[in-house]
């Protein structure tokens, strides 16, 4: 049997380029605003997954996201750069979902796709920057966690040997499988599409983009079974309700605020010789520098 | 049975609590002084004779150690073994870990086997209520988890108002270590480590470990010349390690600077990096954003060099010098010399 391989992915909204029409009046966040990308770190995670891939002829990676049907374009874009399958998990009964919530979710998808050999994730997601999703997917299904990884080493029989990065240095850990890894930014960057595998697998679609398509499309999806991508609801992953969305999450947010700024008396002042000279003896003569 | 507050300590490369635990358990004091219950920690490491007396300043009530080989270096599966069933069997309602790289791995792990929520890098902690209208319940006393979200532009206060224990992280730096007057020793309960594992909590092996002395000091520093991407350049960066030089001060820097390569991200300040309180913070090119002002609004005087007058950074300096670094870095540097003797 081959290796297999999970790839936990999110579809994001680009909180780095946050600009004017951001923010809502009301102090809300305007999604629509954002464009939605692929989670940074997940990328680093794909291509720890093709680096392990490469080593191992015929291991195959598969692209997990749960998220609106709009991110089914992570997966194509996974695709194109060397996986081999894609999994949408999608549900309005997901909407709310915290950590626990969404891993309880993503566990079962896990789960469903066994028997498999590694789960990569990213180290976090960069709309909350929590960095929990990975090892609480790890606890739920019940194998050993890796995280902050930085580099596959690479095999020694049938355990997997990476490097991870610590605050202060780096480990190198040895591990069998099946195990999860997450992934940290300072990993590889992740190779660029490749042309011909943006050939084979632009028209890959799920079941929700195919309904809003015509009758001639789905002739395509006949001969290649290979550009149907899997789409699972509650009800496939078989989903305890009350674990899911706002029900299964035992944090709420009670409060929003708008980050304001308070305004302190402050010096304007100019560039000049004059001025900068009169500041350096001000801070002297207070202490402020000694 | 009374429900307390609980703090992971983390045990540092040279064999000490670190900072953040110590930090954490300040913060615990107070808020355990607050509702009138315990303050509890646990310490889990190897040849861990001196905590006791490095943690009795804290004012710990209980501290749990579970002191065994193979426990240092740290190892996912037997910490989070050991600290989720003492999380566990106490009853904690509140436990607090340190937003480090162990904090990080383990918190999540831990908060998932207890099926309760956790709140990553908080900023504040504090008590207050919360009333459900549907219910017509009122939560006395639920502990405001309050934390920047969305990319730091608005900030969130979390609660777990049903399946606890409440469960935070902080990132060192962000809360104050002080000590308490004349604290009593703390209860010490050497756990029964084989009781809570077996040989597959093991099964990750530690090849290598290359762990470098601490570089930079930022944090202790009481003046910081932070460089962002109106720097322009690594060269241009060599002027703020000059100014730091002449004035005594430590270099830090952006995310954006950080990202361009200007300089190391152990550099970093803000939400994701490290969050200081200096005397005096000089930012030179550095726009304001919120997630950089997290790490460094304490700062007791602020000075901003921007060509842009109205930067946001404005808001919060002290002192604006409308001017590029290059032109007003050499002139403090000549200043300062020529003033100080
Ligand atoms: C989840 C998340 C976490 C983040 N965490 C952090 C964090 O921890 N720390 C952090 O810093 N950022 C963080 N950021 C990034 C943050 O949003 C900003 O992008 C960043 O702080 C901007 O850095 P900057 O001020 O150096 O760059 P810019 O915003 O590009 O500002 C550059 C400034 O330099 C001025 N300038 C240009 N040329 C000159 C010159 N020659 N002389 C003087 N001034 C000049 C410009 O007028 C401008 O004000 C985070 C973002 C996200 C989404
Ligand atoms: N909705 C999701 N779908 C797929 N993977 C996810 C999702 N949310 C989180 N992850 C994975 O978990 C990592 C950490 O996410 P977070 O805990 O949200 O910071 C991400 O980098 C992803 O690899």
């Amino acid at each position: 049997m081959s290796f297999k391989i999970l790839v936990l992915a999110k579809q994001v909204p680009d909180t780095r380029n946050v600009g004017k029409d951001a923010m809502k009046a009301d102090g809300t966040v305007n999604r629509a605003a954002l464009a939605a990308i692929f989670n940074p770190e997940d990328l680093n995670a794909l291509e720890f997954a093709l680096r392990v891939k490469d080593q191992k002829p015929g291991a195959e990676i598969t692209i997990v996201t749960m998220g609106p049907p709009r991110a089914a374009e992570i997966i194509r874009e996974g695709l194109y750069r060397g996986a081999d399958h894609g999994v949408l998990i999608t549900d309005r009964k997901f909407a709310g979902s915290d950590t626990l919530a969404t891993s309880y979710a993503l566990s079962l998808a896990v789960k469903k796709l066994a028997p498999f050999n590694l789960v990569v994730a990213g180290r976090q997601a960069i709309d909350g920057d929590t960095a929990q999703v990975g090892p609480q997917v790890a606890e739920k299904v019940n194998i050993p966690q890796i995280t902050y990884a930085e580099e596959f080493v690479g095999f020694n029989g049938d355990k997997l040997q990476i490097k991870r990065r610590l605050e202060r240095g780096v480990e190198v850990l040895e591990s069998p499988c099946p195990v999860l890894v997450t992934v940290h930014s300072s990993a590889a960057a992740c190779r660029v599409r490749n042309a011909k595998l943006l050939m084979k697998y632009k028209h890959a679609k799920t079941d929700i983009e195919l309904q809003e398509l015509s009758e001639d499309y789905w002739q395509i999806f006949e001969n290649r079974p290979y550009l149907k991508l899997i789409q699972w609801s509650v009800e496939d992953l078989q989903a305890d309700e009350e674990l899911l969305g706002l029900n299964g999450s035992p944090t709420k947010v009670k409060t929003i605020e708008n980050v304001v700024f308070t305004q302190k008396d402050s010096l304007k002042m100019g560039a000049s010789d004059g001025e900068i000279n009169k500041l350096m003896k001000s801070l002297i003569s207070s202490h402020v520098l000694g | 049975m009374e429900k307390n507050i609980f703090v992971y300590c983390e045990i540092t490369e040279e064999g000490h609590i670190a900072d953040v635990s110590l930090e954490l358990c300040s913060k615990g004091y107070k808020l355990a002084k607050e509702l009138k219950v315990k303050l509890e920690a646990i310490v889990v490491g190897s040849q861990l004779d001196m905590v006791v007396e490095e943690l009795t300043p804290y004012g710990i009530d209980t501290l749990y150690l579970a002191d065994a080989k193979g426990l240092f270096p740290y190892l996912t599966l037997p910490h989070f073994k050991i600290v989720s069933q003492v999380i566990a069997e106490n009853k904690a309602d509140i436990v607090l870990f340190g937003a480090t790289s162990i904090g990080r791995d383990l918190a999540p792990r831990v908060a998932s086997k207890l099926k309760c929520g956790l709140t990553a890098d908080c900023t504040a902690l504090e008590f207050g209520d919360h009333y459900v209208k549907k219910t017509d319940t009122t939560y006395k006393n639920l502990l405001y988890q309050i934390r920047p979200a969305f990319g730091g532009n608005i900030v969130a206060t979390i609660i777990n108002p049903d399946m606890h224990p409440q469960m935070a992280t902080v990132r060192e730096g962000v809360m104050k270590k002080e000590t308490v007057k004349s604290p009593s020793k703390p209860k010490v309960i050497h756990l029964e480590v084989d009781k809570y594992l077996s040989d597959e909590d093991f099964i990750i092996s530690i090849l290598e470990r290359h762990i470098e002395a601490p570089k930079v000091n930022i944090k202790g520093a009481q003046i910081i010349v932070a460089g962002g991407y109106g720097v322009g350049s690594s060269e241009n960066f060599k002027l703020l390690f000059d100014l730091a030089e002449a004035i005594g001060g430590e270099v830090g820097a952006t995310r954006a600077a950080v990202d361009a390569g200007f300089i190391g991200h152990e550099r970093q300040i803000g939400q994701t990096g490290i969050t200081v309180r200096p005397k005096l913070y000089i930012a030179c090119g550095v726009s304001g954003a919120v997630q950089h002002r997290a790490g460094m609004d304490q700062s007791a005087q602020i000075i901003s060099i921007n060509t842009d007058p109205n930067a946001p950074i404005t808001h919060i300096a002290d002192y604006n010098i409308l001017g590029s670094v290059e032109e007003v870095i050499p002139k403090m540097i000549k200043y300062y010399r020529q003033n100080s003797k």
